[in-house]
């Protein structure tokens, strides 16, 4: 492996963490949106979304990858390939994200949400005020766990021609017939961003802690 | 419509991909759950070198893509004068991979039990295998079954990644009548439904059998 080699494979790193931290920013406030939508128990779209996370949560990204990229334009819609990636990230990511601030606002105690609303503040600020400041502590252990699978599962776009770490090493080692050496340099990348994600994980949680003090 | 009906034609290719992706996930789910079982006492080892090493192998897989094992297992493994067919190989890239998940599942399941339960169990004269088949294991796997459920719905999901190995499973299967027919819409929406219903199956035999337990312990 040259020097050349091993850029090439950082290069898809840089692209690997793109295209997280895009799903990870849209997906996590769009998963915030869903699981408010069935706390709130509104009439129909509780249904939806239910079904939403249900079948997102079981379809592989490669395959909603796939249908995004190959079956959209059948509808006038041709996405380019990065949009069609970030937007397969996206889905599939905001069901879990749902599922985990939910499990958070179910166990959010009710006598505090009841007391602002003694207080007669109104909803949308008892929300603000009283809910979401302790709901994304409760929520970030399971969150972040959520964003290192979301690393682990960018390789699915390679499949429609976006050159991420995997598919950066899976080159390389196409050109030089010594597969090994690209991968396991592939395998130490990956190590090291999740581990600045678990590392950052530690450092919020402390900071929460700290500020969190009554 | 129409195309739905194409797919409806190509029902044997389609059903092909349907057990493809059932066999890899009856073989790996066995596979793993019985390697984690007995990764589990290497994890949970007094001997610090036992214990290291099993953390070490279990702390690689939760780093590693599965995509990036298949394709270390696919082509490493040729190097090492290991000749496996690709169903094989994507076989045991899955069974490698959800060891180490479930071996993590299960020392957590393990790490949670009161040890109250445990000399509880030995002072009624309960030992050795009897202590860990009567007393100890029941409580592990009825807090580890709904998460044991979980992984094998990551298999069948992991298990669409082996299409890049041209593993016959719903999604390669899929693909190759999207590519014929120029079908796309209809081919992955089917796959995605497959792909579904196998998951909801999993997710109601788990719950089922989470049922069963419970009601044969109370």
């Amino acid at each position: 492996m040259t020097a050349y080699d091993y850029w090439s494979i950082v290069q898809g790193a840089l692209a690997t963490i793109v295209y997280s931290l895009a799903s990870i920013v849209l997906g996590v406030p769009l998963g915030l949106g869903l699981a408010l939508i069935r706390w709130a128990r509104t009439p129909v779209l509780n249904r939806v979304v239910m079904l939403y996370v249900s079948l997102i949560r079981s379809c592989p990204a490669v395959t909603l990858t796939l249908l995004l990229f190959f079956a959209l334009p059948q509808f006038g819609i041709s996405l380019e390939p990065p949009v069609a990636a970030i937007l397969a990230l996206t889905i599939s990511t905001s069901a879990f994200n749902c599922e985990i601030w939910r499990a958070s606002l179910n166990s959010f105690p009710k006598d505090q949400y009841d007391a602002a609303l003694s207080f007669a503040m109104p909803r949308g600020l008892r929300l603000r005020r009283i809910v979401l400041p302790q709901l994304w502590r409760s929520s970030l252990p399971g969150l972040v766990n959520e964003m290192t699978l979301q690393v682990k599962s960018t390789p699915a776009v390679a499949v429609i021609g976006i050159v991420e770490i995997t598919r950066a090493a899976l080159r390389v080692g196409a050109r030089t017939y010594e597969p090994l050496p690209p991968f396991l340099f592939a395998l130490l990348l990956y190590g090291m961003i999740v581990f600045v994600f678990i590392k950052a994980q530690r450092m919020l949680e402390r900071r929460a802690a700290g500020g969190g003090r009554v | 419509m129409g195309d739905f009906l194409v797919i409806w034609e190509q029902r044997a290719q389609v059903l092909a991909g349907l057990a493809g992706t059932l066999e890899l996930l009856a073989f790996s789910g066995a596979v793993s759950l019985l390697g984690s079982f007995l990764l589990l006492p290497a994890l949970i080892s007094r001997r610090r070198m036992i214990a290291g090493i099993a953390a070490c192998y279990v702390d690689a897989m939760r780093c590693t893509p599965f995509l990036l094992l298949a394709y270390i297992v696919y082509f490493a493994l040729p190097l090492a004068g290991v000749r496996l067919d690709n169903w094989w190989a994507g076989a045991l890239a899955l069974c490698v991979y959800n060891i180490a998940y479930m071996a993590e599942l299960l020392r957590g399941a393990w790490a949670g039990l009161p040890g109250s339960l445990i000399e509880a169990g030995k002072a009624y004269g309960f030992t050795g295998f009897t202590l860990l088949w009567r007393i100890v294991l029941p409580p592990v796997i009825i807090d580890a079954l709904p998460l044991l459920g979980n992984q094998l719905v990551q298999i069948v999901k992991d298990s669409a990644f082996l299409t890049v190995i041209a593993v016959t499973e719903i999604t390669h299967e899929m693909n190759g009548i999207q590519a014929t027919y120029f079908i796309p819409f209809a081919s992955f929406v089917t796959a995605i439904a497959l792909y579904w219903a196998v998951c909801l199956a999993i997710e109601g035999a788990s719950g089922l059998l989470a049922k069963k337990m419970e009601a044969r312990r109370a």
